[in-house]
Protein backbone atom coordinates (compact mmCIF):
# COMPACT_ATOMS: atom_id res chain seq x y z
CA UNK A 1 0.00 0.00 0.00
CA UNK A 2 2.90 2.43 1.15
CA UNK A 3 5.03 1.20 -1.42
CA UNK A 4 2.12 1.95 -4.20
CA UNK A 5 1.66 5.34 -3.23
CA UNK A 6 5.31 6.21 -3.31
CA UNK A 7 5.88 4.85 -6.42
CA UNK A 8 2.71 6.82 -7.57
CA UNK A 9 4.06 9.99 -6.32
CA UNK A 10 7.43 9.49 -8.10
CA UNK A 11 5.48 9.03 -11.22
CA UNK A 12 3.14 12.31 -10.45
CA UNK A 13 6.38 14.09 -9.64
CA UNK A 14 8.09 12.67 -12.91
CA UNK A 15 5.35 13.84 -15.06
CA UNK A 16 5.37 17.41 -13.63
CA UNK A 17 9.15 17.56 -14.49
CA UNK A 18 7.93 17.20 -17.81
CA UNK A 19 6.71 20.76 -17.95
CA UNK A 20 9.73 22.21 -17.48
CA UNK A 21 11.45 20.11 -19.93
CA UNK A 22 8.32 21.47 -22.38
CA UNK A 23 9.25 24.71 -21.65
CA UNK A 24 12.29 24.91 -22.50
CA UNK A 25 11.52 23.17 -25.90
CA UNK A 26 8.93 25.63 -26.34
CA UNK A 27 11.47 28.59 -25.30
CA UNK A 28 13.97 27.20 -28.25
CA UNK A 29 11.39 26.77 -30.96
CA UNK A 30 10.69 30.89 -30.30
CA UNK A 31 14.59 31.45 -30.84
CA UNK A 32 14.15 29.26 -33.94
CA UNK A 33 11.34 31.40 -35.13
CA UNK A 34 13.92 34.50 -34.46
CA UNK A 35 16.15 33.17 -36.64
CA UNK A 36 14.02 32.42 -39.36
CA UNK A 37 12.65 36.20 -39.15
CA UNK A 38 16.06 37.52 -39.09
CA UNK A 39 17.84 34.87 -42.04
CA UNK A 40 15.20 34.15 -43.92
CA UNK A 41 14.09 30.40 -45.18
CA UNK A 42 16.63 29.33 -47.15
CA UNK A 43 19.29 29.73 -44.13
CA UNK A 44 16.44 28.73 -41.16
CA UNK A 45 13.08 27.56 -42.51
CA UNK A 46 10.20 28.49 -40.11
CA UNK A 47 9.24 25.63 -37.88
CA UNK A 48 5.48 26.05 -38.83
CA UNK A 49 7.17 24.81 -42.85
CA UNK A 50 9.36 22.21 -41.35
CA UNK A 51 6.67 21.03 -39.22
CA UNK A 52 4.59 21.18 -42.86
CA UNK A 53 7.27 19.24 -45.06
CA UNK A 54 7.85 16.52 -41.91
CA UNK A 55 4.17 15.83 -42.24
CA UNK A 56 4.12 16.06 -45.93
CA UNK A 57 7.10 13.43 -46.30
CA UNK A 58 5.34 11.48 -43.86
CA UNK A 59 2.32 11.29 -45.47
CA UNK A 60 4.47 10.29 -48.54
CA UNK A 61 5.47 7.17 -46.54
CA UNK A 62 9.14 8.45 -46.80
CA UNK A 63 9.76 8.97 -43.13
CA UNK A 64 8.48 6.16 -41.12
CA UNK A 65 10.89 3.31 -43.17
CA UNK A 66 13.75 5.91 -42.80
CA UNK A 67 13.35 6.02 -39.21
CA UNK A 68 12.76 2.34 -38.74
CA UNK A 69 16.09 1.74 -40.62
CA UNK A 70 17.98 4.14 -39.06
CA UNK A 71 16.85 2.39 -36.04
CA UNK A 72 17.72 -1.20 -37.20
CA UNK A 73 21.21 0.14 -38.45
CA UNK A 74 21.59 1.91 -34.65
CA UNK A 75 20.20 -0.93 -32.24
CA UNK A 76 22.18 -3.20 -34.28
CA UNK A 77 25.73 -1.76 -34.05
CA UNK A 78 24.71 -1.04 -30.13
CA UNK A 79 23.63 -4.46 -28.95
CA UNK A 80 26.65 -5.99 -30.42
CA UNK A 81 28.82 -3.42 -29.00
CA UNK A 82 26.89 -3.72 -25.92
CA UNK A 83 27.47 -7.78 -26.15
CA UNK A 84 30.95 -7.46 -27.04
CA UNK A 85 32.06 -4.23 -24.81
CA UNK A 86 29.94 -5.86 -21.97
CA UNK A 87 31.77 -9.07 -21.71
CA UNK A 88 35.28 -7.47 -23.11
CA UNK A 89 34.38 -5.26 -19.79
CA UNK A 90 33.56 -7.84 -17.28
CA UNK A 91 37.12 -9.38 -18.21
CA UNK A 92 38.98 -6.77 -17.75
CA UNK A 93 37.46 -5.66 -14.95
CA UNK A 94 38.15 -9.13 -13.15
CA UNK A 95 41.70 -9.54 -14.18
CA UNK A 96 44.34 -7.10 -14.17
CA UNK A 97 46.32 -9.29 -17.02
CA UNK A 98 42.83 -8.57 -19.08
CA UNK A 99 42.89 -5.13 -18.29
CA UNK A 100 46.52 -4.58 -19.39
CA UNK A 101 45.69 -6.11 -22.88
CA UNK A 102 42.57 -4.52 -23.32
CA UNK A 103 42.93 -1.19 -21.94
CA UNK A 104 44.84 0.29 -24.86
CA UNK A 105 42.75 -1.05 -27.36
CA UNK A 106 39.92 0.87 -25.84
CA UNK A 107 41.91 3.91 -25.69
CA UNK A 108 43.30 3.51 -29.11
CA UNK A 109 39.76 3.09 -30.25
CA UNK A 110 38.47 5.72 -28.78
CA UNK A 111 40.54 8.22 -30.02
CA UNK A 112 39.79 7.55 -33.56
CA UNK A 113 37.21 9.88 -34.80
CA UNK A 114 34.07 8.08 -35.97
CA UNK A 115 34.11 9.94 -39.55
CA UNK A 116 37.55 7.97 -39.71
CA UNK A 117 35.47 4.54 -39.20
CA UNK A 118 32.85 5.40 -41.44
CA UNK A 119 35.84 5.85 -44.12
CA UNK A 120 36.85 2.01 -43.60
CA UNK A 121 33.53 0.93 -42.81
CA UNK A 122 32.55 1.96 -46.71
CA UNK A 123 35.58 0.75 -48.28
CA UNK A 124 35.67 -2.50 -46.35
CA UNK A 125 31.86 -3.07 -46.31
CA UNK A 126 30.51 -0.34 -48.87
CA UNK A 127 27.38 1.40 -48.86
CA UNK A 128 25.15 -0.87 -47.05
CA UNK A 129 23.53 -0.81 -43.48
CA UNK A 130 26.33 -3.53 -42.13
CA UNK A 131 28.76 -0.10 -42.88
CA UNK A 132 26.51 2.01 -40.52
CA UNK A 133 26.39 -0.56 -37.68
CA UNK A 134 29.76 -1.53 -37.68
CA UNK A 135 31.03 2.18 -37.43
CA UNK A 136 28.44 2.02 -34.07
CA UNK A 137 29.76 -1.27 -33.35
CA UNK A 138 33.62 0.32 -33.24
CA UNK A 139 32.68 4.03 -31.59
CA UNK A 140 30.08 2.54 -28.41
CA UNK A 141 32.02 -0.50 -27.53
CA UNK A 142 34.87 0.71 -25.75
CA UNK A 143 32.52 3.13 -23.82
CA UNK A 144 30.49 0.26 -22.86
CA UNK A 145 33.99 -1.71 -22.19
CA UNK A 146 34.87 1.46 -19.88
CA UNK A 147 31.68 0.90 -17.87
CA UNK A 148 31.93 -2.59 -17.63
CA UNK A 149 35.37 -3.28 -16.22
CA UNK A 150 34.58 -0.57 -14.11
CA UNK A 151 32.03 -2.16 -12.40
CA UNK A 152 33.47 -5.40 -12.53
CA UNK A 153 36.76 -3.76 -10.56
CA UNK A 154 35.13 -2.17 -7.87
CA UNK A 155 32.70 -4.97 -6.89
CA UNK A 156 32.25 -5.33 -3.20
CA UNK A 157 33.97 -7.90 -1.81
CA UNK A 158 32.97 -8.24 1.79
CA UNK A 159 29.34 -8.57 -0.05
CA UNK A 160 30.35 -11.04 -2.36
CA UNK A 161 31.97 -12.57 1.05
CA UNK A 162 28.34 -11.77 3.11
CA UNK A 163 27.02 -13.38 0.30
CA UNK A 164 28.87 -16.48 0.01
CA UNK A 165 28.48 -17.27 4.41
CA UNK A 166 24.68 -17.43 3.40
CA UNK A 167 25.76 -19.89 0.68
CA UNK A 168 23.47 -18.28 -1.78
CA UNK A 169 22.51 -20.01 -4.90
CA UNK A 170 24.68 -18.38 -7.87
CA UNK A 171 21.55 -17.11 -9.77
CA UNK A 172 20.88 -14.48 -6.63
CA UNK A 173 24.76 -13.57 -6.02
CA UNK A 174 24.47 -12.70 -9.81
CA UNK A 175 20.80 -11.23 -9.66
CA UNK A 176 21.28 -9.32 -5.85
CA UNK A 177 24.51 -8.50 -5.89
CA UNK A 178 26.97 -8.28 -9.12
CA UNK A 179 24.47 -7.06 -10.97
CA UNK A 180 22.96 -3.89 -9.48
CA UNK A 181 26.06 -2.82 -9.17
CA UNK A 182 28.00 -3.56 -12.42
CA UNK A 183 24.14 -1.87 -13.49
CA UNK A 184 25.70 1.82 -11.43
CA UNK A 185 28.23 1.68 -13.65
CA UNK A 186 27.31 0.53 -16.96
CA UNK A 187 23.95 1.88 -16.77
CA UNK A 188 25.21 5.86 -17.91
CA UNK A 189 27.46 4.15 -20.27
CA UNK A 190 24.94 2.75 -22.33
CA UNK A 191 23.37 5.29 -22.14
CA UNK A 192 25.50 7.29 -23.55
CA UNK A 193 26.48 4.54 -26.13
CA UNK A 194 23.04 4.19 -27.07
CA UNK A 195 22.93 8.67 -27.82
CA UNK A 196 25.87 8.54 -29.86
CA UNK A 197 24.86 5.56 -31.66
CA UNK A 198 22.13 7.35 -33.52
CA UNK A 199 24.29 10.40 -34.31
CA UNK A 200 27.02 8.09 -35.80
CA UNK A 201 24.24 6.72 -37.63
CA UNK A 202 22.82 9.04 -39.52
CA UNK A 203 26.51 10.57 -40.14
CA UNK A 204 27.37 7.42 -41.70
CA UNK A 205 24.05 6.48 -43.91
CA UNK A 206 24.67 10.42 -45.31
CA UNK A 207 28.08 9.49 -46.22
CA UNK A 208 26.91 5.87 -47.50
CA UNK A 209 23.96 6.30 -49.28
CA UNK A 210 22.49 2.85 -46.76
CA UNK A 211 18.94 4.39 -46.21
CA UNK A 212 17.92 6.04 -43.54
CA UNK A 213 17.41 9.51 -41.89
CA UNK A 214 21.05 10.23 -42.51
CA UNK A 215 20.34 9.45 -46.61
CA UNK A 216 17.27 11.13 -46.52
CA UNK A 217 19.71 14.48 -45.16
CA UNK A 218 21.60 13.39 -48.36
CA UNK A 219 18.93 14.37 -50.48
CA UNK A 220 17.70 17.26 -48.93
CA UNK A 221 21.82 18.65 -49.30
CA UNK A 222 22.05 17.71 -52.86
CA UNK A 223 18.79 19.35 -53.67
CA UNK A 224 19.35 22.34 -51.54
CA UNK A 225 16.06 21.80 -49.64
CA UNK A 226 16.88 23.52 -46.21
CA UNK A 227 13.38 22.76 -45.37
CA UNK A 228 13.50 19.40 -45.98
CA UNK A 229 16.80 19.33 -43.86
CA UNK A 230 15.48 20.90 -41.28
CA UNK A 231 12.70 18.83 -40.86
CA UNK A 232 14.87 15.52 -41.29
CA UNK A 233 16.79 16.69 -38.62
CA UNK A 234 13.64 17.23 -36.70
CA UNK A 235 12.88 13.60 -37.29
CA UNK A 236 15.95 12.49 -35.35
CA UNK A 237 15.85 14.81 -32.66
CA UNK A 238 12.41 13.79 -32.31
CA UNK A 239 13.56 9.95 -31.86
CA UNK A 240 16.15 10.75 -29.33
CA UNK A 241 13.93 12.57 -27.09
CA UNK A 242 11.33 9.88 -27.55
CA UNK A 243 14.13 7.44 -26.15
CA UNK A 244 15.44 9.31 -24.05
CA UNK A 245 12.35 10.17 -21.93
CA UNK A 246 10.36 7.05 -22.90
CA UNK A 247 13.23 4.61 -22.13
CA UNK A 248 16.01 5.28 -20.77
CA UNK A 249 14.67 8.26 -18.06
CA UNK A 250 12.13 5.56 -16.86
CA UNK A 251 14.92 2.84 -16.45
CA UNK A 252 17.14 5.27 -14.61
CA UNK A 253 14.82 6.42 -12.23
CA UNK A 254 13.65 2.43 -11.51
CA UNK A 255 17.91 1.45 -11.14
CA UNK A 256 18.14 4.48 -8.81
CA UNK A 257 15.53 4.44 -6.42
CA UNK A 258 17.65 3.47 -3.57
CA UNK A 259 19.72 6.33 -4.13
CA UNK A 260 16.75 8.62 -2.75
CA UNK A 261 18.20 10.67 -0.59
CA UNK A 262 21.59 9.81 -1.13
CA UNK A 263 24.08 13.16 -1.45
CA UNK A 264 23.79 14.54 -5.23
CA UNK A 265 20.63 12.13 -6.12
CA UNK A 266 18.70 15.05 -6.40
CA UNK A 267 19.61 15.70 -9.97
CA UNK A 268 20.06 12.51 -11.74
CA UNK A 269 22.00 13.43 -15.38
CA UNK A 270 20.64 12.48 -18.50
CA UNK A 271 22.22 9.97 -20.50
CA UNK A 272 22.98 13.08 -22.41
CA UNK A 273 23.20 13.72 -26.58
CA UNK B 1 24.72 -31.67 24.13
CA UNK B 2 27.94 -31.89 21.69
CA UNK B 3 29.43 -28.14 20.68
CA UNK B 4 32.68 -27.23 18.75
CA UNK B 5 35.85 -28.64 18.78
CA UNK B 6 38.90 -27.23 17.02
CA UNK B 7 41.97 -29.61 17.39
CA UNK B 8 45.78 -28.76 15.99
CA UNK B 9 43.98 -26.07 13.80
CA UNK B 10 46.40 -24.46 11.58
CA UNK B 11 46.66 -22.13 8.33
CA UNK B 12 49.04 -20.32 6.43
CA UNK B 13 48.30 -17.43 3.69
CA UNK B 14 51.56 -18.65 1.73
CA UNK B 15 54.81 -19.39 3.64
CA UNK B 16 53.28 -16.94 6.45
CA UNK B 17 51.79 -19.07 9.48
CA UNK B 18 48.29 -17.25 10.24
CA UNK B 19 47.26 -19.64 12.68
CA UNK B 20 49.18 -22.57 14.55
CA UNK B 21 48.30 -26.51 16.76
CA UNK B 22 44.91 -23.96 17.85
CA UNK B 23 42.57 -26.69 20.31
CA UNK B 24 40.06 -25.39 21.96
CA UNK B 25 36.45 -26.68 22.72
CA UNK B 26 33.29 -24.49 22.96
CA UNK B 27 30.14 -26.22 24.69
CA UNK B 28 26.76 -25.82 22.86
CA UNK B 29 24.52 -23.47 24.35
CA UNK B 30 27.52 -21.08 25.71
CA UNK B 31 29.41 -18.01 24.18
CA UNK B 32 32.90 -17.85 23.73
CA UNK B 33 35.31 -15.06 22.53
CA UNK B 34 38.22 -15.38 20.68
CA UNK B 35 40.35 -12.51 22.08
CA UNK B 36 43.96 -11.53 20.97
CA UNK B 37 46.08 -8.96 19.65
CA UNK B 38 45.21 -7.81 16.19
CA UNK B 39 46.81 -10.04 12.89
CA UNK B 40 46.65 -13.11 15.29
CA UNK B 41 44.25 -15.10 12.97
CA UNK B 42 40.73 -14.56 14.84
CA UNK B 43 38.95 -13.75 11.46
CA UNK B 44 40.70 -16.40 9.67
CA UNK B 45 39.78 -19.19 12.54
CA UNK B 46 36.23 -17.70 12.62
CA UNK B 47 36.24 -17.72 8.37
CA UNK B 48 37.18 -21.85 9.33
CA UNK B 49 34.78 -22.62 11.57
CA UNK B 50 31.85 -21.43 9.28
CA UNK B 51 33.39 -23.03 6.05
CA UNK B 52 34.41 -20.04 4.22
CA UNK B 53 38.55 -21.14 4.34
CA UNK B 54 39.23 -24.99 4.20
CA UNK B 55 41.68 -25.27 7.39
CA UNK B 56 45.20 -25.90 6.48
CA UNK B 57 45.70 -28.48 9.14
CA UNK B 58 43.59 -30.03 12.02
CA UNK B 59 40.49 -30.76 12.80
CA UNK B 60 37.12 -28.72 13.17
CA UNK B 61 34.11 -31.00 14.73
CA UNK B 62 30.58 -30.04 15.64
CA UNK B 63 27.75 -31.07 15.01
CA UNK B 64 26.02 -27.47 14.09
CA UNK B 65 24.11 -27.19 10.89
CA UNK B 66 23.69 -23.50 9.90
CA UNK B 67 26.34 -21.49 11.40
CA UNK B 68 25.84 -18.05 10.45
CA UNK B 69 28.06 -15.23 10.28
CA UNK B 70 27.85 -11.37 11.23
CA UNK B 71 30.73 -9.11 10.14
CA UNK B 72 32.28 -5.92 11.20
CA UNK B 73 31.07 -3.94 8.28
CA UNK B 74 27.15 -4.76 8.57
CA UNK B 75 27.78 -5.54 4.45
CA UNK B 76 24.10 -4.76 3.70
CA UNK B 77 23.14 -4.44 -0.06
CA UNK B 78 22.77 -0.68 -0.82
CA UNK B 79 20.41 -1.77 -3.30
CA UNK B 80 17.78 -3.45 -1.18
CA UNK B 81 15.80 -2.18 1.53
CA UNK B 82 16.10 -3.16 5.32
CA UNK B 83 13.27 -6.11 4.93
CA UNK B 84 14.76 -7.43 1.62
CA UNK B 85 18.21 -7.17 3.46
CA UNK B 86 16.85 -9.51 6.30
CA UNK B 87 15.23 -12.11 3.77
CA UNK B 88 18.39 -11.83 1.49
CA UNK B 89 19.68 -15.32 3.35
CA UNK B 90 17.05 -16.95 3.29
CA UNK B 91 17.39 -16.91 -0.66
CA UNK B 92 19.25 -19.88 0.00
CA UNK B 93 15.89 -21.74 1.05
CA UNK B 94 12.85 -22.79 -1.05
CA UNK B 95 10.33 -20.19 0.38
CA UNK B 96 8.84 -17.65 -1.33
CA UNK B 97 9.02 -13.97 -1.30
CA UNK B 98 6.03 -13.45 0.89
CA UNK B 99 7.35 -15.53 3.49
CA UNK B 100 10.35 -14.66 3.30
CA UNK B 101 9.42 -10.93 3.81
CA UNK B 102 7.45 -11.49 6.71
CA UNK B 103 9.82 -14.06 8.56
CA UNK B 104 11.88 -10.76 7.98
CA UNK B 105 9.25 -8.30 9.50
CA UNK B 106 9.48 -10.15 12.87
CA UNK B 107 13.21 -10.63 13.10
CA UNK B 108 13.33 -6.83 12.88
CA UNK B 109 10.56 -6.39 14.99
CA UNK B 110 12.58 -8.41 17.45
CA UNK B 111 15.75 -6.88 16.82
CA UNK B 112 14.25 -3.33 17.86
CA UNK B 113 13.71 -1.70 14.61
CA UNK B 114 10.63 0.38 13.79
CA UNK B 115 8.30 -1.00 11.40
CA UNK B 116 8.98 2.76 9.70
CA UNK B 117 12.27 1.58 9.33
CA UNK B 118 11.89 -1.50 7.13
CA UNK B 119 11.60 -0.09 3.92
CA UNK B 120 14.92 2.61 4.64
CA UNK B 121 17.99 1.92 2.75
CA UNK B 122 20.62 1.15 4.13
CA UNK B 123 22.25 4.57 3.73
CA UNK B 124 19.13 6.05 5.08
CA UNK B 125 19.89 3.92 8.73
CA UNK B 126 22.32 5.04 11.68
CA UNK B 127 25.08 2.65 12.34
CA UNK B 128 23.39 1.02 15.31
CA UNK B 129 20.45 0.29 13.01
CA UNK B 130 22.49 -1.10 10.13
CA UNK B 131 24.39 -3.43 12.94
CA UNK B 132 20.98 -4.57 13.96
CA UNK B 133 19.83 -5.36 9.97
CA UNK B 134 22.79 -7.49 9.72
CA UNK B 135 21.81 -9.24 13.01
CA UNK B 136 18.64 -9.75 11.96
CA UNK B 137 19.84 -11.10 8.96
CA UNK B 138 21.63 -13.84 10.66
CA UNK B 139 18.71 -14.90 12.59
CA UNK B 140 16.54 -15.16 9.83
CA UNK B 141 18.06 -18.34 8.82
CA UNK B 142 17.58 -20.12 12.28
CA UNK B 143 21.11 -20.28 12.56
CA UNK B 144 22.38 -23.07 15.57
CA UNK B 145 25.93 -21.00 15.39
CA UNK B 146 26.50 -17.49 15.53
CA UNK B 147 30.19 -16.38 14.43
CA UNK B 148 30.39 -12.51 14.92
CA UNK B 149 33.65 -10.49 13.68
CA UNK B 150 34.07 -7.61 15.66
CA UNK B 151 30.25 -6.79 15.20
CA UNK B 152 30.00 -3.97 17.68
CA UNK B 153 33.70 -2.17 17.27
CA UNK B 154 32.34 0.66 14.84
CA UNK B 155 29.63 1.51 17.31
CA UNK B 156 29.83 4.03 19.99
CA UNK B 157 30.28 3.16 23.60
CA UNK B 158 26.09 3.54 24.40
CA UNK B 159 25.14 1.37 21.31
CA UNK B 160 27.61 -1.07 21.97
CA UNK B 161 26.37 -1.63 25.31
CA UNK B 162 22.25 -1.87 23.44
CA UNK B 163 23.76 -4.40 21.53
CA UNK B 164 25.43 -6.30 23.30
CA UNK B 165 22.38 -6.63 25.49
CA UNK B 166 20.36 -7.59 22.78
CA UNK B 167 22.71 -10.39 21.76
CA UNK B 168 22.53 -12.06 24.93
CA UNK B 169 18.60 -11.63 24.92
CA UNK B 170 19.00 -13.64 21.63
CA UNK B 171 21.12 -15.95 22.47
CA UNK B 172 19.55 -17.42 25.52
CA UNK B 173 15.82 -17.40 24.19
CA UNK B 174 17.11 -19.13 20.49
CA UNK B 175 19.94 -21.20 22.29
CA UNK B 176 21.92 -20.20 20.49
CA UNK B 177 26.05 -21.31 20.18
CA UNK B 178 28.47 -18.04 19.54
CA UNK B 179 31.53 -17.62 18.91
CA UNK B 180 32.77 -13.50 18.78
CA UNK B 181 35.53 -12.32 17.95
CA UNK B 182 36.91 -9.09 19.71
CA UNK B 183 40.33 -7.51 20.85
CA UNK B 184 38.34 -5.44 23.47
CA UNK B 185 38.90 -7.66 27.03
CA UNK B 186 36.12 -5.56 28.78
CA UNK B 187 33.84 -6.85 26.16
CA UNK B 188 34.86 -10.28 26.28
CA UNK B 189 34.38 -9.90 30.12
CA UNK B 190 30.89 -8.40 29.43
CA UNK B 191 29.69 -10.80 27.38
CA UNK B 192 31.36 -14.62 27.39
CA UNK B 193 31.45 -17.60 29.40
CA UNK B 194 34.77 -18.32 28.06
CA UNK B 195 37.45 -16.88 26.85
CA UNK B 196 39.81 -18.01 24.60
CA UNK B 197 43.37 -15.81 24.45
CA UNK B 198 45.30 -16.26 21.10
CA UNK B 199 48.92 -15.34 21.57
CA UNK B 200 50.23 -12.84 18.52
CA UNK B 201 50.72 -14.23 14.99
CA UNK B 202 50.85 -17.06 14.22
CA UNK B 203 48.00 -17.82 16.74
CA UNK B 204 47.73 -20.44 18.96
CA UNK B 205 45.40 -20.54 22.41
CA UNK B 206 47.85 -18.54 24.69
CA UNK B 207 45.37 -18.78 27.89
CA UNK B 208 41.57 -19.93 28.51
CA UNK B 209 39.02 -18.54 31.18
CA UNK B 210 35.75 -19.30 32.10
CA UNK B 211 33.34 -17.13 33.59
CA UNK B 212 30.33 -18.45 35.84
CA UNK B 213 28.55 -15.34 36.53
CA UNK B 214 25.05 -14.48 34.85
CA UNK B 215 24.74 -11.66 32.26
CA UNK B 216 22.81 -9.54 34.45
CA UNK B 217 25.42 -9.35 37.13
CA UNK B 218 28.49 -7.88 35.08
CA UNK B 219 28.25 -4.30 35.68
CA UNK B 220 30.68 -2.12 35.15
CA UNK B 221 32.56 -2.51 38.12
CA UNK B 222 32.53 -6.38 38.15
CA UNK B 223 33.96 -5.73 34.12
CA UNK B 224 36.74 -3.33 35.70
CA UNK B 225 37.75 -6.31 38.65
CA UNK B 226 37.47 -9.39 36.27
CA UNK B 227 39.68 -7.14 33.84
CA UNK B 228 42.33 -6.63 35.90
CA UNK B 229 42.09 -10.55 37.34
CA UNK B 230 42.46 -11.55 33.84
CA UNK B 231 45.77 -9.33 33.06
CA UNK B 232 47.22 -11.00 36.33
CA UNK B 233 47.54 -14.16 34.29
CA UNK B 234 50.86 -14.01 32.77
CA UNK B 235 49.76 -15.74 29.98
CA UNK B 236 46.86 -13.92 29.36
CA UNK B 237 49.23 -10.26 30.10
CA UNK B 238 51.76 -11.49 27.23
CA UNK B 239 49.20 -12.54 24.43
CA UNK B 240 47.32 -9.62 24.57
CA UNK B 241 50.32 -6.75 25.55
CA UNK B 242 50.11 -5.24 22.14
CA UNK B 243 46.71 -4.24 23.38
CA UNK B 244 47.12 -3.15 26.54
Amino acid sequence: MEEGRGRALRALDYMWGGWGAASSLLLLTALWEAGHAAYGTLVLPSPRDTVASLWDMSAAGKVLPAILETSRNALGGFLSATVAGGILGGMAGASDMMRRLLQPIATLLLGIPAIAWVVLALLWFGGTGAAVSFTVLITTAPIVFAGAAQGARTLDGSLRRMARSFRVPATTLIRDVYLPHMLSYLFPALATGLALSWKVTVMAELLSGAGGIGDGLAVARVQVDTVKAMAWVLAVVGLLLAVEYLMLEPIRRHLQVWRREMPGSGDIQAGGF
Amino acid sequence: MAGLEVTGLGHAFGPQPIVEDLSFSLPAGSLGCLIGPSGCGKTTVLSMIGGLIAPGSGRIDHAFRHPVFVFQDPCLLPWRDARDNVAFGLKATDMDRKTRRSRAERLMEAVGLAPEDHGKFPHELSGGMRQRVALARALAVEPDLLLLDEPFSALDVGLRRQMQSLLRRLIAERDLTALLVTHDLAEAVRLADHILVLSPSPGRLAASHTLAEPFAARDDGFVHCMVNRLLADPATAQALAMET
